[in-house]
This record gives structure tokens, sequence and C-alpha cells, in this order.
């Protein structure tokens, strides 16, 4: 399974990127893997807030549904639209395929490194 | 299979209406283009529906073992009672003097209803269970609204309720708090004892549960709701372990749905229609919803369910769950040697849960194969992955209605695909092997949903 | 006493032994005594086939079955093609259950595309379900389908059926959402209160086309109104009336819903019938229920499934659009085998006989006194109104074995009129109804 090593992780399966104060939030390939083929996404809108630990979006599989959770609190700044007509995306590869970029980040969930993470998908 | 627009060709048509005999009158704004609706001769429309029909397992073509159904035989009479023309021919506007028989219908179905729930005031409105829960609901809702009892917003599921429960209270605006269930799988009475409060607007519980167990504490839990302030709900998915012997109104509850398509043996039809009927104690009287549909109810469903409790009357049905019990038990013990309940060493009632998870660890086949495997063995199969707190769950439930036989059968159907699956688990992950067709890759309709014909 | 049970009490007995059971008491033990019911349910002692049949015989003969009905307001006398009754009484369609089983249960699944395609055509719509409950339900699902995070309210004309009105109110209560009645003028939506009523707030607006006194609403102008103000146009249309109309779909409407009960099902004293639900390509994933899609199997061939499930209630639980898990599957099919036995020039020539029919009998009423109320383009409904006494002409009617228009109070009559009413059946309501006016009438 792939962790890169330059992303923070959630003990929820999502992944975190920060570049000039931009956080981008995907889920993670262990993630990915376990919740099968995934068919859809369910996205927040540009401009709506986030908050650590809250649900934000959600992944469908066929016979599945998995809340996604925000590690920040913030604004949505954008949004993967792309997502919307090609969720396979997220199978093929979780690091590229993000779900939203957030602005305005005031507080963080308390987050991995991809080593604690790896440890922590094993203990589950 | 063709599809019906892929028959037929420009200009065919039926005869079927006469010339117009009076002038003829259109209003103005005609729609732009023509439906492209079939243009059939009867020959190919029936032909069309007859190869349809050759691909549909019904219960004509054997046993329906779905777990929580209740698909039992749906007897010759009651279709002959609902195609009468003074049933299907009357307007749901008509003078009440001209609709006595109708009438009479609804008031003998409520009455025979109250009197196998215990309760005392009956609605045949609610179309099907979830519309009944619903229904249910409201009438909570509405009970505690008229107290100015608006604190009183949840609603306690227990974790092996089915999905509409937490749905239908969510329509009725209703936060839901789920309560866990025990090693031997009936509600924990601990945690019931912490989730009631004066939040509590109500208990949804099916008893048995979705496990198939009876809830030998109902007694305590409609208490500890009751206590608190609440009403407690019946959901009357597994009426059909019970019925003649044990009442919810007995067990404490203030609301109760039937399903008249489970219990009362109006057919299933494809997925629908059904019908619901609410019950409650006499102080929910006026807190039942009025207009939950357009007309009084699903009338012909009803016309089956009398006929059938006319026919076998008080004691008739109380042959019918004991044989329900009888039969889910009976078959039970013959599959014991090589499946494994969940949970082990309880009473089961009318059905029963069988887990794979071992099958699955061991041989990678999973509960998925086992069933599709069935349908070679022209038996349709038990409910799957229900209710999820088993893990690679199978839901099996007979019904009374069907002969030893076939039980017996089954029996054997699932030895031989035991072994089937541990030698060669390949042919239990391609079946079905004898159906229309293979199994269909639901991931890509669900990607790119295709839900109507591309025309031309 | 009558029964389905198959095995003897002998085979019973030897089941109860397998089982390590005495008696069928063993089976019961976890049922607390005190919940035990003792003496048995108090109901008539069970019947024998025959016996049964004759009970619900004398129970049907004692409603009144009419020669020739003018009734309408939500459920319409139609003709139902002998292929129509001949398909869905099979016992494989009655018998079946809902296809969760795709491979062995194809006939129902296409037969279930089958019905969305031909609603999507009727509708001109993109997408439809595979049915609900009743009409009236399918507005109020539609109704849940406009809310969204941002807006909450919604409106509904008050020219709509008061009956779907009522139910959308119900739903609405439940949810917790507000529902705004704009008022009807002159027997249509009062457009000006429409206007003052739609603002930011409001998610969509609920309106009938023909509305429930028969007369066609200025549907796209009202629809531009609801899109002025960004919210969703649900229309509730009659689906014979489509066979000739502007469908939802050209008008521009968000959601199209109805009564199905009209392609081909019976009256049936109220039910079952059939709600159709279909929306533009954007609401597809916020249609309730059921949903078929096209795919294919493991060997490449064309292929149905129940799909887009994660929506509903047995994955998404309480977060869910609906709790619905069931369709009116049979209604579906009858509607469909309806659909495909009429064609498109069956479905057109239905519409257009029952617009002439209901403006002949329109003009034969009005010289029995019987003046139309609002002077505006009708359908096949219609209300009259006058001084005498409408009790006196229901009975009138009555005698003849001919259901009349519904009364409203105040002197109103709503009459309805399809390809069923012959001019001959006209004519004699007509005169029937001159009769008690003492007008003299044409005939």
């Amino acid at each position: 399974m792939n962790h890169p090593s330059e992303l923070k992780y959630t003990t929820s399966h999502e992944w975190i990127k920060e570049e000039n104060g931009i956080v981008t939030v995907g889920i993670t390939d262990f993630a990915q893997d376990s919740l099968g083929d995934i068919v859809f996404v369910n996205l927040p809108e540009e401009g709506d807030d986030v908050e650590v630990g809250e649900s934000f979006a959600d992944v469908e599989s066929v016979k599945a549904v998995s809340d996604i959770f925000s590690p920040v609190t913030g604004k949505v700044a954008e949004v993967n639209e792309e997502l919307a007509d090609a969720p396979e995306k997220i199978n093929e590869d979780p690091y590229a395929a993000w779900l939203i970029k957030v602005s305005d980040v005031t507080a963080y969930e308390e987050l991995l490194s991809a080593e604690e993470y790896e440890k922590a998908c094993e203990e589950e | 299979m063709k599809l019906v627009f892929e028959l037929g060709s420009r200009g065919r048509r039926m005869s079927i209406l006469p010339e117009c005999d009076v002038p003829e009158y259109v209003p103005g704004n005609e729609r732009s283009t023509k439906p492209r609706l079939p243009e059939v001769s009867e020959t190919e429309l029936a032909r069309h529906y007859s190869e349809l029909e050759d691909n549909i397992f019904g219960l004509n073509n054997g046993m329906i073992p779905l777990g929580s159904c209740t698909m039992k035989y749906n007897p010759k009479i009651n279709e002959r009672e609902a195609s009468l023309t003074g049933f299907t021919d009357i307007h749901p506007l008509q003078d009440p003097d001209t609709v006595k028989g109708c009438r009479e219908v609804i008031k003998e179905t409520e009455d025979a209803l109250c009197e196998i729930t215990g309760m005392d005031a009956m609605t045949l409105q609610p179309s099907a269970g979830a519309h009944g829960e619903f229904t249910g609901l409201l009438t909570i809702k509405k009970y505690h609204d008229s107290r100015g009892d608006n604190a009183r917003t949840k609603i306690i599921v227990p974790d092996s309720a089915h999905g509409t429960n937490p749905a239908s209270a969510a329509m009725a605006g209703f936060k839901i708090v789920n309560v866990s269930s025990t090693e031997e799988g009936i509600v924990d009475l601990d945690a019931l004892r912490e989730a009631a409060g004066p939040d509590t607007a109500g208990l949804m519980l099916t008893n048995p549960n979705t496990l198939g167990i009876f809830d030998r504490n109902i007694k305590e839990i409609t208490d500890i709701i009751h206590e608190a302030g609440g009403l407690c709900y019946y959901d009357g998915a597994n009426l059909n372990a019970i019925v003649g012997n044990a009442r919810p109104g007995d067990m404490g509850f203030d609301v109760v749905h039937l399903n008249l398509h489970k219990t009362f043996s109006t057919p299933h039809a494809c997925g629908g229609p059904g019908a619901g009927p609410v019950g409650c104690r006499a102080f929910l009287r006026d807190f039942l919803p009025k207009h939950m549909r357009s007309f009084s109810c699903n009338f012909l469903v009803v016309v089956r369910a009398l006929t059938y409790i006319k026919m076998l009357g008080g004691d008739g049905l109380a042959d019918v769950s004991r044989n329900a019990v009888l039969n889910a038990n009976y078959l039970m013990s013959l599959i014991s040697d090589k499946y494994e309940t969940s949970p082990e060493g309880v009473r089961f009632m009318h059905e029963f849960v069988i887990t794979m998870e071992k099958m699955e660890k061991e041989h990678n086949v999973s509960a998925l194969d086992i069933a599709k495997m069935l349908d070679d063995y022209g038996i349709h199969p038990p409910t799957m992955y229900f209710p999820l707190i088993v893990h690679e769950a199978l839901m099996v439930e007979p019904t009374e209605t069907e002969p030893k036989e076939m039980l017996e059968y089954l029996s054997d159907s699932l030895h031989k695909i035991y072994e089937q699956s541990i030698t060669d688990p390949e042919y239990a992950h391609s079946a079905p092997h004898t159906a229309y067709i293979t199994r269909p890759d639901e991931v890509k309709a669900a990607r790119k949903p295709v839900v109507k014909y591309a025309f031309e | 006493m009558g029964s389905f049970i198959p095995n003897t009490p002998e085979e019973q007995k030897e089941m109860l032994d397998v089982v390590g059971a005495k008696s069928f008491d063993d089976l019961f033990t976890d049922i607390p005594e005190d919940v035990k019911l003792r003496n048995g349910l108090d109901l008539p002692e069970g019947k024998s086939e025959l016996e049964t049949d004759r009970e619900m015989k004398s129970l049907a003969s004692m409603n009144k079955v009419y020669g020739s009905i003018f009734r309408g307001a939500g459920a319409y006398w139609h003709y139902i093609p002998a292929i129509v009754k001949e398909v869905t009484t099979n016992e494989t369609f009655v018998t079946a259950y809902t296809p969760y089983q795709p491979e062995i249960n194809q006939g129902v699944l296409q037969s279930i595309f089958e019905y969305q395609t031909m609603i999507c055509e009727l509708t001109g719509m993109d997408v439809s379900n595979a049915s609900v409950y009743d009409g009236a339900t399918a507005a109020a699902e539609a109704a849940h389908m406009c809310i969204d995070r941002k807006r909450k309210k919604m409106i509904i004309s008050e020219a709509v059926d008061p009956k779907t009105i009522a139910v959308v109110e119900t739903y609405c209560y439940g949810s917790g959402t507000e529902l705004v009645k704009v008022p009807a003028k002159d027997g249509k939506t009062d457009l000006d209160a429409l206007q003052a009523a739609l603002d930011g707030s409001i998610a969509g607006v609920i309106f009938q086309q023909p509305d429930y006194y028969g007369i066609l609403e200025p549907a796209r102008e009202i629809i531009d109104m609801i899109h002025g103000a960004g919210a969703k146009a649900v229309m509730s249309v009659n689906p014979t009336t489509l066979g000739y109309l502007e469908t939802p779909g050209e008008l521009g409407a968000d959601i199209a819903v109805g009564e199905g009960q009209p392609l081909g099902i019976d009256l049936a004293y109220g039910g079952p019938y059939l709600g159709f639900m279909a929306a533009v390509q954007k609401l597809e994933r916020q249609l309730p229920g059921r949903i078929i899609g096209q795919t294919e199997d493991t060997e490449g061939k064309r292929s149905f499934v129940l799909t887009l499930q994660a929506r509903e209630q047995h994955i998404r639980r309480e977060k869910a659009g609906s709790n619905i898990c069931s369709n009116q599957a049979l209604c579906a099919l009858a509607a469909s085998v309806y659909m495909a036995a009429m064609g498109p020039d069956g479905m057109r020539e239905t519409a257009v006989q029952c617009a002439s029919k209901a403006h002949y009998l329109r003009d034969r009423l009005a010289e029995a006194g019987l003046r139309q109320k609002y002077d505006s383009e009708f359908f096949n409904e219609f209300v009259t109104v006058s001084e005498t006494d409408t009790d006196a002409i229901m009975k009138a009617l009555d005698a003849e074995n001919i259901l009349g228009g519904l009364p409203l109070g105040h002197g109103e009559i709503l009459w309805c009129a399809t390809e069923m009413n012959t001019k001959a059946d006209i004519e004699r309501a007509a005169a029937a109804v001159a009769s008690v006016t003492g007008k003299e009438v044409t005939a």
C-alpha cells in the first residue's frame, strides 16, 4: 500500500497537503482499497465551511456509502469537479484525485506521519 | 431479450378505440414531438411479456426463502376476489351509500387487525411498510407536539434494525439514537436505559428482531421507554412469527405497522403494491395522520388480506406462526452440521441468520457466492448481507407454506453447495450458471447510469 | 377452517421431533408467559374457500357499479385494453419479489427499464424512477427533492388537487419544511400572488396541469417565473393529457410527477395506483426510490440492475433522501403494457377524445342549465355552477345509472369526460340534469 511520506494523515483515512496556506484533502490508498470501486462522490460547494472531525463529503461504492471527515477547519476554496464524472480516479490514484482545497484554516486535527498512519492501519 | 422499443414498425398499431362520436375539439399547445412509445401488434406484445415472464423467478417457480420478507404462498382465492368488478370498478369518490361493500371490507379488516395486534384503532392508508413507519412516527410526533413536549426529538433504534427505520424517523424530523445488541442478539438493556431520557420520542423495534430472535425482555424494554416518557413503535415486519400467539399490544407497544404483503399473504408483485396499515392505542387515535395518500387505501390489497383472514380465522392464523417457526427450525436442524448460525445457541423463531465468515476466510467463497449458487438449484437466494451486524450473513425464512420435502430439498442443495464451494471455489465465484445472464457489472451501471433506452 | 399449510399434523410431529421439541410450545419459550395469547384471537371462525368466496362476493355486490362515470378529480375512468389484465394477472409477475437478484429477474428489471423510458418519453424529462405509491406522494417526494442547504421553503398552488396539497402538507410537517400556499384566482394559480411569494428562500413550487378544476394553466409563464426566483418547478400532470399536450420537459419543468392510474389501472376505490416521477438530468441522484440501470454481464450481454442504490435507505439509512423501499411494480407494468398497446397514436387519440367529449358535455350541460364557472381553456374536466340543488341532480343521474360530477359545494360541480363516455351517455346525462332544472335539451 502506498502512503507518500511527504503527506500527513488522519486516523479516519484522509490525507492532507499544505502549500501556501491552502490545505488539500483526499482519501488514502488504504481507504480507497477498503471501499472498493467508487461510483460516486458527494462533494461540498465552494465557499462552504468545513470543520475538524465533521463530515464534508461522502463516497459511494455500489453497496455502501462512507463519510469523509475534515481534518481542518476552514473554507472550501476549490472542489475537484473532475470527480463528478470520473469517480474511478480515486481508485486509480488517490493522491492525484484530491477532493477539496481549504483556505482560511484555523484548526487542525491531530495529524499522523506516513509511518504512524501505516501503523494505525495495521491495527485496524 | 429485445426491448419493447426494438419490436414492431412505424404505423403498426392495435385496434382499441372506436372513432370519436362527438365533434373533435383540441385545445392549442400541442406537444412538438410524438412520444416514442412502442408501435406494435398484439402478437408481438403478448410474446414480449411472455419472454420477460420466463426470466423472472416467482413463487410459482419455486421457494423464495428471503429472510424478513415472508414470501409465503399467495392464495388464488385472494386474486379472484380482488378482480370482482364490484371492487375494481368503483370510483373512490362515489357517495358513501353506493360503496357500502367497500366500507364494510375496510371496517372488517380494521377490526380484525386491531384484534390481531391488540390495538384500538387502525388506518389502512399506508401503502407499504415504510409508508406505515412514516405514518406511525408522525402519530408519535403529533402526540408529543399536542402536549407541548417539544424536547422529544429522538427515536431509539437497535443496531440490528432495517435501514427503513432510521430513514423513516429522519423523514418525520427525528434524530436517531442507535442502541447496541448483546451477544445473544437482543437489546442491551443497560445501553437502552442509558439512551432513554427526556429527549426520547420513542423506540422502534421489530420483535422477533432481524436476527429472528424473540426479545424475551420485551416488557422491560417497553417499560424503560414509557418511564422515560417515550412511546413504543412495533415494526410488524416479523409478525408472521407470532401472529395469533402473541400481540404487540400485550408487549407494551403503542403504535404498530403491519405488512399485508407479508403476514397476510398478499402478493409482492415484483416489488409492490403492498400495504402497511398502522394501528395505535386509543389515546393516539386522534393523532393518526389523515392524509397519507390521495384515496383511502390500496383497496384491492386490503380485499386480498381480508379474504385470507376470513379463510383462516383466529385459529388458522395461530397455526400460521407455529408452522412458520417450525419450518425455520426444521430447516436449521437439517443444515446445522455445515452452516453456522449467528448468534449460536439461541432459539430462533420464523427465520435464522447464518454466517459464511469462516467459508469466506478459508475458501474465499462468500455469502454472495453461496446465494448465487442456489439459483442453479431452482431456489431463490435468501437475504444477503443483512442484518449488518453479522458478517457474511445469509438470512433464511422458509415460511409456513413450504412443504417438508421442499425444506429437505433446500437442505440437500445447501449441502451440495457447501461441498462444491470447497472443492471448486472458481465455480462458486462464477455462479449462477443456468440463469439468463451471468453476474452483471453493477459498478459500470452506477458510474455511468443508463436509465432509459437510447433511441436511434 | 381454511389453511395453506401443506404439512399434515403427523408430518409436523415428525419435524418437531427432529427439532427436539415436544410440542409447539417448546418453540415459543422466549415469549414471556404474560405476553402469550392464551385464549386465541377473538375473530370469526375460519371458513372454506367456497364460503369465503360467497362472503366476498356478497360484499362486492353491496357496491354500485355505474354504467357511465362523469367524475374524475384525481381518479379517471378509462378503457383498459384486454392485454393489460392478461399480463398483469400472470402468476409470475404477481408473485415475484423485488428484483434484488438480477440474474434470475431480468424480466422484472427490463419491464421497469421500459417503464422508465416510456415515462421519460411521455413527460419529455430525462430520468424517471421506478414509481412511488401514488400521485400525491409523488408530489410530496418531489417537494423534498427541491430542498437544499440554502432553500428550505416550498410553495404549492391552491389550484392543485386538494388531496395532493393535504399529502404534501403531511410530509412537510414531518420534515419541518415550511409550505406556503398560493391562492387560486378564477380557477387558476394567482400569478401575482405567486410572484409575491417567490423569494430566495423558496426551493420549489408545485403546480398542476391541467389544474384541479380542469383548466390549462399558463405553464410556461409559471415556470419562467419560478426559475426567475432561482427555484425549481414541480409540475403535476395527468398522463392521459400528455398524449396531446406540451410536455413538462418542453416547458422547462425540473420535476414532473403525477397519478399514473389513468394508464390502464383500475379505479378500485382508490388503489393501488401509481405515482410517477421524472426529472431533469441534474436531479437524477435526488430522485427517491428504485431506479433500474442498464449494464452488461461478464459475457458482455445487455443486462439490467437496480442502480444508484447508495442513495437509498437500506444503505444511507437516516441520511437517505426518502424512506421508500418499494415501487408499485405491478402497476408500473400495467402502465407500460397500456402505453405499448396504445402507442403514440392511441395515446393522442385518447387525449383528443377526452377533450372532445368534455367539451361536448360542457355544451349539453349548459343547455341543461349548468353554466361553466370559469371562462378558461380546459382539457377534460370543468366546473359548472347553478342554483339547482346538487343532490337532486346527482339523484336524477344515479337513477340513470350515471355517476355525475363531483359536487364542490355552493352549487358547483366538477365534471369529467373520457373516451369511455359515449355521445348517447352524455346526452342521457344532460337530459337527466334537465329533468331537474326544468330546461329543454336538444338530443
